[in-house]
């Protein structure tokens, strides 16, 4: 074959690809991760929200080290005392440093929301598969399934499982997780369906591809992008989800350090201290502002049609 | 430097596109003709920089004529369009400089509200596809209806008569049945008869047909192309045809205007561009058609890829892929040169964006 | 080339198709679906295909010539019906003897926006036919092929490591003609394969498959709609209407002595840019559209738009054979035609 001359009638004077990405012709090729973390930053806001993110890591694991006070510790003698040199943002009701607490909070909220979006990830990857896959009787089962838990309002689904299991961590987690999968599995299944019809899928089956390697090497990483992207999006959500259940008294625990419990004790103090719910909400705010730039940054990045 | 020098070119070339086009129609008369697009520049702005589009186009279209628009995708053609109907997808594109002139009006210079009132009523657009131009939620008899309900003030009985009426006239059978249907119980010809059925609908002074046949099938495209043809003439419309494909168009248009990386390159008569083109590009396109009635060697193939609008090569678009280029081809950009006949006798509406147009067309 | 086609009908078909038979099924419910009714796409299709010749197949959308490309690659399951593949039938093959088949017989697909793995490099693309092949091509050895393979369509060989979205058409679809080289096979099934690409490049890529054929001895089936092009590289010819096949012949009995109705209908509404062929030729416009596959008519498929129709033709099927006015004749009308009035029309000047 190597003697074969290239046709001079077909042959490109400048084989210059028409929507080349790379700066020129040259060769030398980015990697597939390269591109995508190229077209990443290059979306500012992607950049913001990926800092604010790190940050929050950061705060969740290393933070109880910097804290100036034991998130716990009451001082009865210095309640409700305004942000000052001593309390960056001041006491509590009970005299607990607010500062510390939010730095504790961080831990909190970023493991309640990882774990439970890991979860419902997890889950709903799996079912949203063998739905895609298998089509016929168990795409229909599945996604019936789907329905029932989608037919639940999210909260109200919440608050009777905690209400059944008590309040705590874990069962935020379950909650949360069990009546977030079914979205994750109707994204993946609807991205699988229209996948497995293109040619490329055909492609691999005319070559006599397995089962397994034509859905791990094409239809799972084609797929699997709008999940990544809900995924990332919804991290955010899950932390308003958790902070939302403590709020309403369906969390955490009370004397659990959360963003949701501090809110729930400031509204009695609406007016009168704000930075009671003022530092709460903003971490809130900022936490899912920084997961839904990351997400949207995301989305953009990996769409390899998108340049 | 070079677009100062293009647009140079463009305006002390002595004669412009549409003067070449209008000698055709006109005979050299004053009639103004219904839409002169005149040196038109649009840009898109990307991720990667500035793609020009369209880089001075020129054209006219007079009432009862049908101009047809040949190029290959990216060639501009279309875009052209959406900027005369003014729906452009800006951002990204930006119409960066010319004219519009619908009956001797700059319509660019309108404003939103002026042209939204021109659309529709004055001029109005087919689409390739027609299934996505239709409104899935609505009857075709509703959709028809609207036209004369928002633009003429129509009530909803008299507007369902109407639109049974166009449906006749576009020759959907059994029009007064089907006018409750919806756009996915037609097949594919007929939601096309429909789509020109809503063009027509305020009996419009242009229409624009974007690639109107090419979704269909071969033994449907002539009868939805015959149809077009005969509305067109019936009232007297301005017809702009926008295709790839030479062999649709020719037995309706009067004329052809080729276009190449946002120029024209060539215009011409229909009948007169496939016997001898003038400009090497549509010479290369004609001769990599394979022919019906025979069959043939090797096909002629251009070689290379159109060019990346990013990155027009500098001189004449077409160089690089160019048999007979020379070095002023790389470096000046050829202007749309009347065309004549070898003792200097004129060809009315011809034109060739090509050095040597002479060597083309005469040698 | 020209030599060995006049001679297709001594030698023995690489591939015999018989009888092919493809119904989707239409179903209801919501969650146990029960079947009312199917869409007839390929209602029992015959040819052969022979060594070295290439067979075009054209017809209009929803004829089901896309349908009987996946019916010959496996990628559909056939209702009914056989494929023999020197001898042996295909349709009812599995696992290992379908992987062995498929080495032979290979496709190359219409989009070329969507038969690439964006996620994927070129030469990743390429390579992963040796991956599942792995005794073509040894592993150490692999990078090579693909250069090879590369190397054989132009204007690719530098960008091994470029995705598919950096190319244009008509360079990715090179690259789906390069996969489809790497197993060496024999037989390529070509859905559309240029229907997506501009003009200029569509001749591009035709001959360069021309020359592939050449130099590897391939077997070509081309799926097409445009009648230009089939003629321009087939030896042989088959038209297709709502699931059947309803003429064929050699390019020369099927382009300039059609005796099917259909194909002189199809011929005469071709648009072709030549005024003079324009001018000389007959217009047939047939009226009204393809009727759905899901209910077709009865007797002959094409009655509905034919103009000749009589009363037979919607009683009795007429069979794909040589009329028995042509039978016996040294005529190139006398070639399989499933029409009961058949009769030779010459719409292109000859």
């Amino acid at each position: 074959m190597s003697e074969l001359v290239k046709s001079p009638a077909i042959g490109d004077e400048s084989p210059v690809p028409a929507t080349s990405a790379a700066p020129e012709a040259t060769p030398k090729q980015l990697t597939q991760w390269g591109e995508i973390r190229h077209r990443f930053v290059q979306n500012k806001l992607a950049v913001v929200g990926l800092v604010i993110i790190t940050l929050l890591f950061i705060t969740a694991v290393f933070g109880n080290m910097f804290t100036p006070y034991d998130p716990g510790a009451q001082d009865l003698e210095n309640t409700l005392a305004s942000p000052n040199a001593a309390h960056w943002m001041g006491t509590d009701a009970l005299g607990r440093d607010m500062f510390s607490r939010l730095i504790a909070g961080t831990r909190v909220a970023m493991f309640v929301g990882l774990a439970s979006i890991f979860f419902a990830v997890l889950i709903g990857v799996a079912l949203g598969a063998i739905a895609g896959y298998f089509a016929g009787f168990a795409d229909t089962l599945v996604m019936r399934i789907a329905d029932v838990f989608l037919a639940f309002p999210l909260m109200i689904g919440a608050v009777v499982i905690i209400l059944v299991t008590g309040r705590g961590i874990t069962p935020v987690i379950i909650s949360l997780a069990v009546f977030s999968w079914a979205t994750v599995s109707r994204l993946l299944r609807s991205s699988i369906l229209s996948v497995r019809e293109m040619d490329y899928v055909h492609a691999a089956k005319a070559l006599g591809a397995s089962g397994g390697r034509i859905v791990r090497t094409h239809i799972l990483p084609n797929s699997l992008t709008p999940v990544l992207v809900y995924a990332t999006f919804n991290v955010g959500t899950t932390i308003i989800g958790v902070a939302a259940l403590s709020f309403l008294g369906a969390g955490v625990p009370v004397d659990v350090p959360e963003w949701g419990n501090m809110l729930a004790a400031g509204q009695a103090f609406i007016g009168v201290h704000d930075y009671l719910w003022l530092y709460p909400s903003a971490f809130v705010v900022v936490t899912v502002l920084g997961f839904a730039f990351v997400g949207d940054g995301l989305r953009d990045a990996l769409d390899p049609k998108l340049r | 430097m070079l677009r100062d020098n293009i647009s140079k070119q463009d305006e002390g070339g002595g004669v412009t596109t549409s003067e070449i086009l209008s000698v055709a129609e006109t005979g050299g008369g004053t009639a103004v003709p219904l839409l002169e697009v005149d040196n038109l520049q649009v840009e898109f702005k990307t991720r990667d920089g500035v793609a020009k589009a369209v880089n001075g186009v020129s054209y006219s279209v007079s009432a009862g004529e049908t101009l047809a628009v040949l190029g290959e995708s990216g060639s501009g053609k279309s875009v052209t369009a959406q900027a005369i109907m003014g729906i452009l997808d800006s951002p990204p594109g930006r119409i960066a400089g010319g004219e519009v002139r619908f009956h001797g009006r700059d319509i660019l210079k309108m404003s939103d509200e002026e042209r939204r009132k021109l659309r529709g009523d004055k001029m109005a657009m087919i689409f390739q596809d027609a299934l996505s131009s239709l409104n899935p939620v609505y009857s075709v008899g509703d959709q028809l209806g609207e036209m004369f309900r928002v633009h003429r003030g129509m009530s909803k009985k008299d507007s369902k008569a109407k639109a049974i009426e166009l449906m006749d006239r576009v020759k959907i059978p059994a029009a007064k049945a089907r006018v409750g249907d919806y756009p996915h119980q037609f097949s594919g010809g007929m939601r096309q008869r429909i789509m020109i059925a809503m063009a027509l609908a305020l009996e419009p002074d242009l229409i624009i047909a974007d690639e109107p046949t090419t979704a269909l099938d071969v033994t449907v495209q002539a009868q939805v192309m015959d149809l077009l043809a005969e509305l067109q003439r019936e009232m007297n419309m301005g017809l702009i045809l926008i295709t790839h494909d030479l062999g649709v168009v020719a037995d309706v248009a009067d004329k052809i205007a080729v276009m190449y990386a946002g120029r024209i390159v060539e215009t011409a008569p229909v009948h007169e561009i496939y016997k001898r083109p003038s400009h090497p590009y549509t010479r290369g396109l004609l001769d990599s058609i394979p022919r019906l009635d025979q069959k043939g060697q090797e096909l002629y193939a251009i070689k290379g890829l159109p060019p990346n609008l990013l990155r027009i090569p500098t001189g004449c678009a077409f160089s690089p892929r160019c048999p007979k280029v020379q070095d002023i081809c790389r470096t000046e950009i050829p202007v749309l040169h009347p065309v004549t006949e070898q003792d200097g006798t004129e060809l009315p509406g011809r034109g060739s964006a090509c050095h040597f147009w002479k060597d083309q067309i005469h040698g | 080339m020209a030599e060995l086609s006049k001679t297709t009908t001594e030698r023995e078909p690489i591939l015999q198709v018989r009888n092919l038979v493809k119904h989707f099924p239409l179903t209801q419910g919501i969650l146990f679906k029960k079947q009312v009714g199917a869409v007839k796409a390929v209602d029992g299709v015959s040819f052969d295909l022979y060594q070295g010749e290439t067979l075009g197949i054209v017809g209009e959308s929803g004829c089901g010539k896309s349908t009987v490309a996946k019916l010959l690659m496996n990628l559909e399951r056939a209702t009914a019906g056989e494929v023999f593949y020197k001898g042996q039938d295909i349709t009812k093959l599995s696992g290992r003897a379908l992987k062995a088949v498929r080495r032979n017989i290979q496709m190359v697909f219409q989009d070329p926006y969507t038969s690439l793995n964006p996620r994927m490099t070129v030469g990743d693309i390429i390579g992963e036919t040796f991956e599942i092949h792995p005794e073509v091509a040894p592993k150490g050895d692999r990078r090579r092929k693909v250069q090879e393979l590369l190397d054989v369509v132009p204007d690719l060989g530098l960008y091994i490591n470029r995705y598919p979205h950096q190319f244009s058409g008509g360079q990715r679809q090179r690259i789906g003609i390069a996969r489809g080289l790497a197993l060496n096979p024999e037989i390529i099934i070509c859905d559309e394969p240029v229907s997506a690409l501009d003009v200029s490049v569509q001749a591009q890529v035709i001959n360069l498959m021309e020359k592939l054929q050449d130099e590897f001895n391939l077997s070509y089936i081309f799926i097409a709609h445009d009648l230009s092009i089939v003629r321009h590289i087939s030896d042989r010819v088959g038209v297709m209407y709502l699931g059947k096949m309803a003429e064929i012949g050699t390019d020369a009995q099927i382009y300039d002595h059609p005796t099917h109705p259909y194909t002189q209908a199809l011929l005469s509404a071709v648009p072709v840019p030549d005024p003079e062929v324009r001018e000389s030729r007959e217009r047939i416009i047939l009226t009204g559209d393809v009727p759905s596959p899901a209910n077709p008519p009865s007797g002959c498929r094409f009655r509905t738009r034919c103009w000749k129709a009589q009363d037979k033709c919607s009683t009795e099927e007429p069979l794909l054979a040589v009329p028995e006015r042509f039978k016996g004749q040294d005529t190139l009308a006398a070639h399989d035609s499933a029409c009961h009035f058949a009769e030779e029309k010459a719409i292109l000047a000859v």
